[in-house]
């Protein structure tokens, strides 16, 4: 993970979203169309474009965030677990709204994998928080985030309060463990076992991790940005429509 | 060709693994046959009930240890439908994606498509620039499609049941919902009508009239439906009491819609977190006490009735609404929006062509770089959530700020509910699983995407 300031000598011409002071690279994209050894002579071959994520917010976050951040804070140190320690970063993304009151501002809270079921116990139980509702497990890969390529991302939702939020838990491929919340989160039963299944994100402590969708004796994690999508070319009309992991991205 | 492209049955690179894997097979000593030989010479017998039963609304797997007729414990095993949607949405660009994200759910394929454009629309920035019209169609479509699925949820679950007449029933009204969807989108299912920044095409001319008469028709089938059902002793005898799971139960495992509130939480994402301005509707959330199979049923008829009340307001407005825009203004990122029929078949805006091919060159390249190439989404990741037939459906949607989804991922409500089949027919006879599963109302192209 490293930090880029936007404007900087990285050259990037991307503007973080409103809130976020500055980037965390997640991704590093060559050239202008995602193609190589085409002899590319347009000229943008050698472009070289960091993508990165929005980075921490700063005080205040606005709406209930900054409440909901305090409680949680408070509950853990009360737990005994530092808050600096558990919350690794705060991200309020506002998504083109002018404050985090409007309907469409999203909280995310990053937290450190090995306090990861003390965040959840303390979100879902304390009469401030009330997380009862978790709505599953997505996964994704960053494979140049070196060292966090592997996120879990968890929402949680308050029928008590009416509102949600997002956890975000990164680990790395070389050691792809991340605690089970199934104790504090029963439901997560399926979905951990299927970002597992997808990602290959070993949930420790979880009653029975098998593959779900996938067969059981399938090699690899599909959903991982190295395995490959597949394809065939398919002729139509005389013209060939090659694969679509072959196609030109952008 | 050089090297070989890399199979997608096998990670790239590790060729050799392929060696080392156990095999399984289908006939012969695999472990299937052990633990059916274990349960020689007991009364406990494992049975496999699916994929290929009738009764599993498609390819769900139900594994079943029963002692007589009683359920001793049940597992529910999936799979079968997987296609790896979410991993083709990656290769796709964000307006093609609803094409994708439409097939998941096919009973309910609008839910999907909404779901998607609202998350996406959350990353663009553009959340409060969707025209009045296209929320409103977004509604009209989502309470048709919801009457729809839940009509399919009553005449297969009653047909599972024996009863063929709730089934003919129930697609005959699902038909008069599917003939509107066609008149609108010009097609029954998979409609990608909804996208990113408003909607494909306005509703046809005539369209509010042919709706009106279409739902007065629904209302009567409605009414047969509840008349069959709702009073008849073996159908409350089937149903009563069956398949029990009550509030912590439901809370636990998060199972979300008509279950839920079949246990009294009047939990509704529309009311809780509106979205497509479904706070100026006037809608009630019916719930109920028993937690039971026949109050699952008994809320799916009546959350019919709410939606033809939400679809009669949004009907309204269409009215008052006609000829305003039902695509986002920025040209950047709306498709051309009018498409017509022509002549050749093809639903192509015919306005369009001749004004990209015959006065302007630089539309002409615009309208070329969209459709190839797409709009790019700011980095980011998003969540939105929305009232689906089966309860609550999420989507999580990563960009890398390119032109596609660096991620999808869809929280399908059936899948999760599905969690809940081993709770709700343990200890109950085998007969009662069928209801069970019924009440839930997988949709196994959600369950396994």
């Amino acid at each position: 993970m490293s930090d880029v300031t936007p404007g900087g000598d990285q050259g990037s011409a991307l503007t973080p979203p409103a809130g976020a002071a500055t980037f965390e690279v997640v991704e590093v994209k060559k050239g202008m169309f995602g193609a190589h050894g085409s002899g590319d002579t347009s000229g943008y071959g050698g472009l070289v474009t960091p993508v990165a994520m929005p980075a921490a917010s700063a005080r205040p976050y606005g709406s209930w965030f900054d409440q909901v951040v305090d409680v949680l804070s408070e509950v853990l140190t009360d737990g005994g677990v530092a808050p600096d320690q558990a919350i690794e970063k705060v991200v309020v993304d506002l998504h083109g709204a002018a404050s985090a009151d409007a309907q469409q501002a999203e909280l995310t809270i990053t937290v450190a994998r090995e306090h990861l079921v003390a965040v959840c116990q303390a979100l879902r139980d304390d009469q401030d928080l009330r997380f009862e509702l978790s709505l599953g497990v997505s996964g994704v890969h960053y494979p140049h985030d070196a060292g966090r390529e592997l996120h879990a991302v968890y929402h949680l939702a308050s029928i008590t309060h009416s509102r949600r939020l997002r956890l975000e838990v990164a680990t790395s491929d070389d050691d792809p463990h991340i605690p089970s919340t199934t104790s504090v989160y029963p439901s997560n039963d399926w979905h951990e076992r299927e970002t597992y299944d997808f990602f290959g994100i070993v949930f420790d402590g979880h009653p029975a991790l098998t593959r779900i969708e996938m067969p059981d004796d399938w090699v690899g994690h599909p959903q991982r940005k190295d395995y490959p999508l597949g394809g065939i070319p398919v002729e139509y009309k005389g013209a060939t429509v090659p694969p679509p992991d072959t196609r030109r991205s952008y | 060709m050089s090297a070989p492209a890399p199979h997608a049955t096998r990670p790239a690179g590790n060729e050799d693994m392929s060696s080392t894997v156990r095999a399984f097979e289908a006939y012969g000593d695999g472990d299937w046959d052990d633990i059916a030989r274990e349960a020689i010479g007991e009364e406990r017998i494992v049975v496999n009930m699916g994929p290929q039963h009738p009764s599993t609304h498609g390819v769900l797997r139900l594994m079943l240890e029963i002692d007589g007729e009683t359920v001793t414990e049940a597992r529910a095993g999936i799979g079968y439908l997987h296609t790896g949607i979410e991993k083709n949405m990656e290769y796709r660009t964000w307006t093609q994606g609803t094409t994708f994200c439409t097939r998941m759910d096919y009973v309910a394929p609008l839910f999907q498509e909404a779901a998607y454009c609202l998350a996406v629309e959350k990353l663009l920035g553009i959340t409060d620039d969707i025209p009045e019209r296209a929320s409103v169609i977004r509604v009209l479509m989502m309470e048709l499609n919801r009457i729809s699925s839940h009509l399919v949820c009553l005449g297969t679950g009653g047909n599972e049941m024996g009863a063929t007449t709730v089934m003919t029933v129930g697609f005959t009204a699902r038909e008069e919902i599917l003939r509107l969807f066609e008149a609108v989108t010009g097609l029954r299912m998979n409609h990608a009508y909804i996208r990113p920044g408003g909607v494909a095409v306005d509703t046809p001319e005539g369209f509010t009239t042919q709706a009106r008469e279409a739902l007065t028709k629904v209302r009567g089938y409605l009414k047969q439906l509840t008349d069959l059902m709702l009073a008849n002793p073996i159908f409350k005898a089937r149903l009563t009491d069956v398949g029990v799971l009550n509030l912590s139960g439901c809370m636990a495992l998060a199972i979300t819609g008509p279950v839920l509130r079949s246990t009294g939480l009047p939990y509704d994402v529309r009311k809780d977190n509106p979205y497509c301005g479904y706070e100026t509707y006037d809608f009630d959330v019916p719930t109920a006490k028993g937690a039971d199979c026949y109050d699952r049923v008994v809320l799916r008829v009546e959350e019919c009735y709410q939606s033809l009340r939400i679809v009669e307001q949004a009907l309204k407005r269409l009215d008052h609404t006609e000829g305003e825009p039902v695509m986002v203004a920025d040209k950047k990122i709306a498709w051309p929006a009018q498409l017509a029929v022509g002549g050749d078949g093809q639903g192509n805006s015919l306005e369009h062509i001749k004004k990209i091919m015959g006065t302007s060159m630089e539309a002409l390249i615009h309208h070329f770089k969209l459709v190839t190439e797409g709009f790019r989404v700011p980095v980011g990741q998003a969540w939105q959530t929305v009232e689906h037939p089966r309860g609550e459906l999420g989507v999580h949607v990563v960009s890398d700020g390119g032109t596609r989804p660096y991620r999808a991922h869809f929280r399908d409500p059936s899948f999760n509910n599905l969690q809940g089949v081993s709770v709700m027919c343990e200890g109950g006879q085998v007969a009662d699983v069928v209801v069970a599963v019924a009440s839930l109302d997988p949709v196994l192209g959600g369950v396994d995407r």
